[in-house]
């Protein structure tokens, strides 16, 4: 009877091809490491987020008066109304760690080179996209921490030359950050998360044009794979168990770790907090916006510390395959990187003074350094490792790599 | 080799391959039926509403023939105070197509209490020359709340109430010393609907 009802629909639609296709005989390297798992765990917690999403959005009130107290209604009146609304404020942490990790691992493995371009610019687009619901959905509480955080972003677009008051007031629908504000935020947080399904919708296509990188660096597309189908469907599930036992943690323990105390004291326009933070996952860049010591220079050096990863496929120039794993000189700055990122994010949770200032303004410049000087470092690092001799398998590899790289550029 | 190949102990056995995918199965079902509870219980009434549950209202303004609407939980609530005529034409009848007694539907016999939304498919009756008219599909009830004609299968639902001091009612509750349940109504699936005895247990 199953089989009939599959034949049926095969004749109408290509469900068991799309499976064979996508799954059972999809190929997938053999060496992947749990690096790997956390495009898949980035999936699981879209589905998280949209679903406590939905079920929040049966009990919240999008209106300024109302918005705060309906917040404590689902925290005391709902049922599970705490544990749905906890699980999407770990959810949004869990969201950016996860992004963090998957994009530090492209970084590392220089899974951004061709031909996998597209994936990582669809994935910029998915960053900026995640961003941009994380912070109109941060609003929704309408406490003290939620309105001085969107007053302080909305303020950035001032900086926009000529018209950034008209494009402010815009943006606010009011003179501050105000009910209209929150009403069209709500709306786009809602919109948001289903524009982001259909950039991963694309993301994978375009993954499954491609396949994975792996942690060789040597392209495995056609030679030594696995079906992802049991193999790599088990170590993903595996994966989600691991991380649901850490986000469980968080949930039912320590759920109020991301939630600012600021936040549980209604929006107030006349009266800032002495210190507002912007939530964990914006402070290296809310870092870079106040080194510089000028309105304009500040919004541009942070807009581009979020959009200047898109320039990796152009800015690293090495065709050593395997990313940092067998490039020294990359590594060293792959870890300068990461300690980079974590100065800048504890400059940004503490307030300006001082010698922070200063801290601040270096590690910034090394940011935007490590980017500069990549293509020539990347080039000289090459030619130095090649002199040195590479094994000759590697050399063969660079050939091979060049050949399919010639080919590709043929086609088009 | 060969004679470990079907032994479940060997990790290259596909009985226990299979085994193993079942038990991944059986976790992960079960692990997603528990997490979808608290998500269909979110959608129950909350704490708040459930607090809702009763409703006083002063009843010495309603002249007898008057009906006033009073709100609990959220419904409409006919209370009616029935003149001596009224009492004795509808305890000469059974009602329409779900015959009950008239003493059966009330605590005291000059006052009916009864549930404002038509049986049929909830819309509120209006008041009409001895009893009340559904405006949707046109089910008509009696003065005591009974079905006469239309499609509605059963009477106006009485609920738990009581008499509190003078000229007070409480809905929502009933008080256990002047009133039991005798008997629940069949038809009422599921539905606790108490009818009303006076306080030595026998019917008025």
């Amino acid at each position: 009877m199953a089989g009939r009802i599959i034949d049926w629909i095969d004749q109408r639609f290509p469900l068991t091809k799309f499976i064979k296709h996508e799954l059972t005989e999809y190929p997938t390297p053999r060496n992947l490491s749990y690096w790997w798992n956390f495009g898949s765990l980035a999936g699981i917690v879209l589905v998280i987020q949209i679903v406590s999403g939905i079920f929040l959005a049966m009990h919240y009130k999008p209106d300024a008066l109302m918005a705060f107290d309906s917040v404590e209604h689902i925290m005391r009146n709902v049922n599970y109304g705490w544990l749905i609304r906890y699980m999407h404020s770990t959810g949004a942490s869990a969201f950016f760690i996860v992004i963090y990790i998957h994009m530090a691992r492209t970084l590392f493995y220089g899974s951004y080179r061709a031909p996998r371009e597209l994936m990582w610019w669809t994935g910029q687009v998915l960053l900026l996209m995640l961003m941009a619901t994380a912070f109109m959905g941060y609003l929704l509480p309408w406490g003290q921490m939620s309105y001085w955080g969107a007053q302080v972003i909305t303020s950035l677009f001032g900086a926009t030359p000529f018209i950034g008051d008209d494009v402010v007031r815009w943006l606010r629908g009011d003179f501050v950050v105000g009910d209209a504000t929150l009403t069209r935020f709500f709306a786009l947080h809602y919109l948001f998360p289903f524009l982001i399904v259909g950039m991963v919708v694309i993301h994978l296509v375009a993954l499954h044009m491609v396949k994975s990188s792996n942690p060789s660096g040597i392209n495995l597309a056609d030679k030594d794979n696995i079906p992802f189908h049991p193999y790599y469907t088990i170590k993903d599930l595996f994966g989600f168990g691991v991380f649901f036992i850490v986000f469980a943690y968080f949930v039912f323990y320590s759920p109020n770790t991301f939630i600012e105390a600021d936040n549980y004291e209604p929006a107030n326009p006349l009266k800032t907090p002495p210190h507002i933070v912007p939530e964990w996952y914006f402070l290296p860049f809310y870092a870079i916006l106040r080194a510089i010591p000028d309105l304009l220079g500040g919004v541009v050096a942070m807009g581009v510390s979020v959009v200047i990863f898109a320039l990796m496929p152009f800015l690293d120039r090495s065709r050593i395959p395997g990313g940092a794993k067998y490039r020294p000189i990359y590594r060293v700055m792959f870890v300068l990187f990461v300690i980079d990122i974590l100065v800048l994010s504890y400059v940004g949770l503490k307030p300006p003074s001082g010698s922070l200032v200063i801290v601040g303004q270096v590690a910034t410049f090394v940011y935007f350094s490590l980017f500069t000087l990549l293509p020539f470092i990347s080039r000289w690092e090459e030619r130095w490792l090649r002199k040195k001799g590479l094994p000759p398998e590697v050399e063969e590899l660079i050939r091979q790599e060049e050949e399919e790289a010639a080919k590709r550029g043929r086609r088009a | 080799m060969s004679e470990h190949d079907s032994d479940s102990s060997n990790p290259e056995s596909p009985e226990r391959r299979e085994f193993l995918g079942k038990v991944t199965g059986v976790v992960a079902g079960t692990g997603i039926a528990a997490a979808t509870w608290p998500f269909i219980s979110s959608m129950n009434p909350s704490t708040d509403v459930l607090s809702k549950a009763t409703t006083e209202a002063d009843i010495s303004d309603i002249a007898p023939g008057q009906v006033h609407t009073v709100e609990w939980q959220g419904k409409p609530v006919f209370i009616l105070h029935r003149t001596d005529q009224q009492i004795d034409k509808m305890r000469q009848s059974e009602g329409g197509k779900d015959p009950t007694a008239d003493q059966k539907r009330v605590l005291e016999p000059n006052w009916l209490v009864v549930v404002g939304i038509c049986t049929h498919l909830g819309c509120v009756p209006n008041r009409v020359d001895d009893g009340w008219l559904c405006p949707c599909h046109g089910s008509v009830y009696d003065n005591s709340g009974r079905i006469l004609r239309g499609p509605a299968p059963r009477n106006l639902h009485v609920p738990p109430y009581q008499f509190v001091g003078e000229n007070r009612l409480l809905i929502g509750q009933a008080d256990p010393q002047r009133q039991r349940c005798e008997r629940v109504d069949p038809d009422a699936a599921g539905d606790t609907f108490c009818v009303a005895t006076n306080p030595n247990g026998k019917e008025v």
